[in-house]
């Protein structure tokens, strides 16, 4: 898989491990040879960017409107899809994800509803779950056995 | 920013879940429409949802949901010379059509466990 295109689908930025989960598995598949593209709302986009200030983590930023769009329209499209879930609003944003794209979906769910939403979901996909919001460490570990086996 | 966020609408019900847009579409429009992931309202609206999508008519006005990432689902109403053009074009595909009958009972995925228990944890 490597070379293989991957987007990083963020939802909202209010649960404070999606950032770092964010930066790191952009980082890990970068250097395992993946294209890695991270898209999100505005708010999203200014935590990468200060965050990572000299692109060092994150190579490529887009915005997610935009990116569906593309998709939509069949302008773009990736081979792995990691959609970042917290809330009604991150599933929803992902089932769209599922429903355009031919992309191997890879719903990360966290926050205090990640059960709740795990349960919810009824696109096709990996589930990587942990109910965490300031601790990104089970999500990383948890990210570090799935990427094991998209590198093998 | 979409075409939607410049356009005249009307907020009807707002941050709530996915699940809760599409009831209250079925509920209260004239016609219910169903429609996939990215299909395109107006000028460049690619309405974002879990299937089945409902957009409903109310008179001239179109009803759909409309979801962001931080602030949760929306119902809009929008009602100008586009939206006529959107309801004519809904009629003209008539695909996914309820009729009221239809409507007075369980949509295609009411009834489906899961996504009642998660909207029911959503307004805890």
């Amino acid at each position: 898989m490597t070379g293989a295109k991957v987007l990083l689908m963020m939802g909202c930025p209010e649960v404070p491990i999606q950032t770092s989960i964010a930066l790191y598995l952009s980082n890990k598949l970068n250097k395992s040879g993946f294209d890695v593209t991270v898209a999100g709302n505005d708010a999203v986009i200014k935590l990468l960017k200060v965050s990572d200030f000299d692109g060092y983590y994150v190579k490529k930023m887009v915005n997610l409107d935009k990116t569906l769009e593309d998709i939509i329209e069949k302008r773009l499209d990736f081979d792995i899809c990691f959609a970042f879930m917290h809330n009604d609003s991150g599933m929803t944003f992902a089932t769209t994800m599922s429903a355009i794209s031919q992309a191997k979906m890879y719903s990360v769910i966290f926050g205090k509803n990640a059960e709740a939403l795990e349960e919810a979901i009824e696109f096709d996909c990996v589930k990587i779950v942990a109910k965490d919001v300031h601790n990104p460490t089970r999500l990383k570990n948890k990210l570090d056995t799935v990427m094991e086996e998209m590198v093998k | 920013m979409s075409c939607i966020e410049q356009m005249k609408y009307e907020i009807l019900l707002e941050r709530i879940s996915f699940k809760e847009a599409r009831e209250y579409i079925e509920k209260n429009s004239d016609e219910v429409y169903y429609v996939s992931p990215g299909y395109k309202i107006f000028k460049d609206y690619y309405i974002i949802g879990i299937p089945p999508i409902a957009v409903g008519t109310k008179g001239n006005a179109l009803v759909f949901p409309y979801t962001k990432p931080c602030h949760g689902s929306f119902v809009l109403s929008i009602e100008d010379e586009d939206s006529i053009k959107e309801i004519n074009r809904l009629r003209e595909t008539g695909k996914g059509k309820v009729t009221a009958s239809v409507k007075k009972g369980k949509s295609p995925e009411s009834s489906r466990a899961p996504l009642t228990s998660y909207g029911d944890m959503w307004k805890k």
